[in-house]
Order: structure tokens, then C-alpha cells, then sequence
């Protein structure tokens, strides 16, 4: 075994899972906050790149550029939010909708090509690959996660306001919330919004770090989303309980989960295997609570009325 | 001041489940009037608090509060005429937040959410008397998540949520029905404490006729989605259950058959 490989391998992994931390957090908000599983994510994750390169290829400054993938992102979660609240389909299946239209929206701003490349010798990428084990403010390890702290910091602030109490409010209880004079509607539209603004971003930095914008890039997003907030709550469950630290357990998982991909990788798995891997381990997480309701029923206990 | 003029609401209209839950309800209430509401099962008790609070649509008649006609109004703009409590403890309150965070979404009902701090220090403290006045001891725990609350606490938080921000309107909609005698008893005392001392006018549904007689200034039975008894003042006073299963009787022309308000 060729541990030296693996070894060289962790700063790309920690580099990734912090880019992928970032689109796990807006994955968080839908389906945590609100809870609302929103499959936007699949499209907006190759939106956010889409907008940012095309735009930078233009010689629009970067940081414009990254402001525009933001309210793209932001724009895909607001037909999401229309086609649930204002038309009454399941969250779901809105989401879909959205996601399969975004993949003909992306091929027509990254001009009807599946892929678009960005050159970092040419321009000023925020994060790139090719700095990933230099030590220097460049790295794009550090970049991530001063990326990761400002949002983290500016969600923490938001979510402690009226509006983004209300926000939570009408995740936990929607009845509730519209008796307290809450626009339940108003409310997820928002959150679907942020969402997908905060995903688009994790997608912008994406295409930096990888050099390409790929209009498939964001298939299977969702599932990744889900595994780094479960394995955030499988590991850090009991010990964080602050909205912050929680949100930091959320990115912290998307690390383990590409470090898990590597070693996988590593140990011989077959590239192309991935996603059905990830995919059933997702599917075991999401099935443990259930079994341990069914255990306690069965034992007797666990039925209350 | 609530004017309801000839309310009808039909579920499943057009289906073989077709029920008019509210057949042409009128009803007028004076402020601080506090009445109870009786009435079978299905009698539309549940209907015409919901159909205050807009839960959906009505299909006919109006809906005036002091004025203000909120027939057309979604739920959430109604809001801020109304307080609400309900019969399952797991509705009125958020389980995921803390209790000072529910009360304090509950004290900015019919205001702007702004970009302000959801809760101030000022609040806590205002919080921690109000809390302190229920007698349940969850002065001590405002940072707790109201889901660890026991059904009692629950509707007594409910409660005080519901008037925090005095509402034109209170709706109690079966608020003891899933408690424990004891601690329905205690809720009940609660109720009319807080509705007295705020002089609220105030619906209170019921399944325990007993209840319905001693609280209250007025009392009104429902059968098939209308008002078919109507009784306030002094003569109220005087009611008894038998009296009560008279009236159900020769009204309706059924046996009150009710075993939840028979063998209260």
C-alpha cells in the first residue's frame, strides 16, 4: 500500500470538502432550517460556476462576477419558492423542475458548450488547485475557510433577526408560525433563496478550484448536501449545540466525506462507483432513525399519545 | 366587536364525503364577552374557530372584527386581531425552539420582521415575570427547547403567548382536551385569569359541559354547523348539565351522545 499517495492526496480532499462545506451549509438551511428537502441544488450547483466564468471570460472583475453567481443562485430559489407556494407542487418536485430547467439555462450561459474552461495563469481566480499544497495565503485551504467563517458568521446574525427567526419558526412549525402572523409562504421562498444563493457560491469557487465550469458538475450535489450534515450529526450531534457550531459540524462533515472518498479512492474503488456509493450510505443514514423507532415499537416502548 | 353574518363553509363539496360543516352561522359578540362553546361531534365547533382564523377559505358570508372585515384575509394577516390555542399542545408552540424564542416570535405578531435582533434583554426580563406569574416554574428555563415542555406547560405557554400581544380576539379551541384532569383544571384557571385581567373577548370550545357552565359569561351549542342554543347573564348562572341535555334534545332532536362530555 502506498500510503504516500494517500498523504498527498488529504490537502486536495480538505480543499474540496471545504468548497463542498460551503454548498452543504445552503443545503443545511432547506433542509434542516426549513425542512425542506429542495433538489434545486443539482442545478444551482453548476449555475453559480456558469455565471462566474462566462462573466470573468468577458473581463468582468472576479468579485462582480461572484456577486452575480450569488443572485443567479438566488434567482433559481425563487422559482423553486413561486412553483411550491404560488402553484402548490410538492418542494420536491419543484425542486426538480427547477433543476432540469437550470441544465438548459446553464448550457446557454456557458454559450451551448458542456464545459468552459478558466485559466488561472490568465485570471485573478479566487481559489485554484494548482495552490493547494503551497504554503502561502494563496492556498486554497485558507481561502475556503475564511470564506466559511464569514458565512458562517454573517448566517449566525441573520438567523438570530426577527426575520430569520421567522425563518426557523416556520421550519419548525408551520401552524404556528402563520397564527403568530408569520407569511409561511414569504418565509421558504427566503430560505430557498439563501439557499441556493449560498450554493451557487460554493459553485463559483468550485470552477475556480477545478479550473472549468462543467454543466454537470452539480449532479448528485443534493446527496453529497445530505451526507455532510449526516455525518455532521452522527459526529458532532451531542457536542454541537449552537447554530454556529452546528453550521461548522455541517462543513466539517463535507471534509470527512471527501476524505472517506479518498481513502475509497486509494483502497481501488472504481471512479465511476462513487456516486452509487455515496448514494446508499446516504440511504443507510437516512433510514437509522426509522429503524430505531421501529426497534422501540417493537420492544413496547417509544409509543406515546 | 365580532360580527359573523351567515358563514357557510361545505368540505368535499361535489363528493360523496360532502359535509357542510357551517351552514349559514351568524354570530355577534360584544367586546369582553367570554363564551363557551358546546356541541357534539361534527357539530362545527373546530370550523367556526378555523374559519375565523382562515385556516382556508369560507364560501360564503363575512367576517367582521371592530370593523375590519377579514373574510378575504390570508391566516397570517388575521393575525394580529387574534390569539389561538389549540386543542393538540404540539401546535401552538415551535418543539425546536426555546421558550423565550417562542415568546418572543409571539410578541411581534402583527409586526414588519426586520433585520432587528429577534430578542432583546428587555424582553427576557419583561418574559421572565410573565413566565414567573403561570406558577410552573419555566421562569428558570427560558433558554430551554419547548419540545422537553410537558403538555400542561405547553398550553400554558401557548396561553401566554397568545397574550402576550393583546388580541381583539381570543380563540380557545378545546385548549384542556389532550391534558390530564388535574392539570386541564389548572390551564382552565389560567385561561380565565389572563382573559379577565385583559378583559378579552374570547371563544372557548369545550367537551365538558360543566366546564362550559362555570366559565363564561355566555354559552352557545352547536349542532350541524348553526347555533342552536344561546343562553347569557344571569340565566347562564343558573344552568345545570340536565338542563343542558334538555336543550341538546329538544333542539336537535338527538340524545347528546358524547362520551367524553357524559362522563366528565
Amino acid at each position: 500500500m502506498n500510503f504516500t499517495a494517500l498523504f498527498n492526496a488529504m490537502p486536495g480532499a480538505a480543499a474540496q470538502g471545504l468548497i463542498w462545506g460551503i454548498m452543504a451549509i445552503g443545503v443545511y438551511i432547506t433542509y434542516k432550517v426549513l425542512d425542506l428537502a429542495d433538489l434545486t441544488v443539482d442545478g444551482s450547483m453548476a449555475t453559480g460556476g456558469a455565471v462566474c466564468v462566462m462573466l470573468m471570460l468577458n473581463g468582468v472583475n472576479v468579485w462582480l462576477a461572484l456577486l452575480c453567481a450569488v443572485l443567479a443562485g438566488m434567482l433559481a430559489g425563487l422559482l423553486t419558492g413561486i412553483f411550491h407556494t404560488a402553484m402548490g407542487i410538492p418542494p420536491i418536485l419543484a425542486g426538480i423542475l427547477t433543476q432540469l430547467s437550470l441544465y438548459s439555462i446553464n448550457l446557454a450561459v456557458m454559450a451551448f458548450k458542456a464545459n468552459q474552461g478558466i485559466n488561472v495563469t490568465k485570471y485573478a481566480l479566487i481559489v485554484s488547485q494548482r495552490n493547494v499544497r503551497t504554503l502561502s495565503w494563496n492556498n486554497p485551504i485558507f481561502t475556503a475557510l475564511l470564506f466559511l467563517i464569514v458565512l458562517i458568521g454573517a448566517l449566525y446574525w441573520f438567523f438570530g433577526t426577527e426575520l430569520g427567526s421567522s425563518l426557523r419558526a416556520t421550519g419548525a412549525n408551520e401552524a404556528m408560525s402563520r397564527a403568530q402572523g408569520i407569511n409561511t409562504n414569504t418565509a421558504k421562498i427566503l430560505g430557498l433563496m439563501i439557499s441556493n444563493g449560498i450554493v451557487a457560491l460554493s459553485s463559483a469557487l468550485l470552477s475556480h478550484y477545478q479550473g472549468f465550469v462543467d454543466v454537470n458538475m452539480g449532479r448528485g450535489a443534493i446527496v453529497i448536501g445530505l451526507a455532510a450534515v449526516i455525518i455532521s450529526e452522527v459526529i458532532f450531534g451531542k457536542l454541537f449545540r449552537n447554530f454556529a457550531l452546528k453550521l461548522t459540524g455541517v462543513a466539517l462533515g463535507a471534509v470527512i466525506y471527501y476524505i472517506v472518498i479518498q481513502v475509497v479512492l486509494w483502497l481501488g474503488l472504481n471512479t465511476n462507483l462513487l456516486k452509487l456509493l455515496s448514494a446508499l450510505i446516504v440511504a443507510v443514514f437516512l433510514g437509522i432513525p426509522y429503524w430505531k423507532a421501529h426497534m422501540n415499537m417493537r420492544k413496547g416502548g417509544g409509543r406515546h399519545a | 366587536m365580532l360580527d359573523m353574518t351567515d358563514v357557510r363553509k361545505t368540505f368535499n363539496a361535489k363528493t360523496v364525503n360532502e359535509k357542510v360543516a357551517l351552514d349559514g352561522l351568524t354570530l355577534h359578540l360584544n367586546d369582553g364577552d367570554f363564551v363557551t362553546v358546546i356541541g357534539g361531534n361534527g357539530a362545527g365547533k373546530s370550523t367556526m374557530l378555523n374559519a375565523i382564523a382562515g385556516v382556508w377559505p369560507i364560501d360564503r358570508g363575512s367576517i367582521v372584527i371592530d370593523k375590519k372585515d377579514i373574510s378575504r384575509l390570508p391566516e397570517h394577516r388575521r393575525a394580529p386581531l387574534l390569539g389561538r390555542v389549540f386543542q393538540d399542545p404540539m401546535t401552538g408552540t415551535a418543539a425546536t425552539m426555546q421558550i423565550e424564542e417562542n415568546l418572543a416570535l409571539a410578541a411581534r405578531r402583527g409586526e414588519r420582521r426586520t433585520l432587528k435582533p429577534g430578542i432583546t434583554r428587555a424582553e427576557r426580563n419583561q418574559y421572565r415575570d410573565q413566565l414567573a406569574a403561570l406558577g410552573l416554574g419555566l421562569e428558570d428555563r427560558m433558554t430551554a427547547k419547548v419540545g422537553l415542555l410537558s403538555g400542561g406547560q405547553r398550553q400554558a405557554l401557548t396561553l401566554l403567548m397568545a397574550t402576550l400581544k393583546k388580541p381583539k380576539l381570543l380563540l380557545l379551541d378545546e385548549h384542556t382536551a389532550a391534558l390530564d384532569p388535574r392539570t386541564a383544571e389548572k390551564v382552565l384557571e389560567l385561561s380565565e385569569k389572563i382573559v379577565r385581567e385583559n378583559n378579552l373577548m374570547t371563544l372557548m370550545v369545550t367537551h365538558n359541559m360543566r366546564d362550559a357552565i362555570r366559565y363564561g359569561n355566555r354559552l352557545i351549542m352547536m349542532n350541524e354547523g348553526k347555533i342552536i342554543l344561546d343562553i347569557a347573564g344571569e340565566q347562564k348562572q343558573k344552568l345545570t348539565v340536565e338542563d343542558l341535555m334538555t336543550a341538546f334534545f329538544k333542539a336537535s332532536g338527538e340524545e347528546f351522545a358524547n362520551d367524553r362530555a357524559l362522563l366528565s
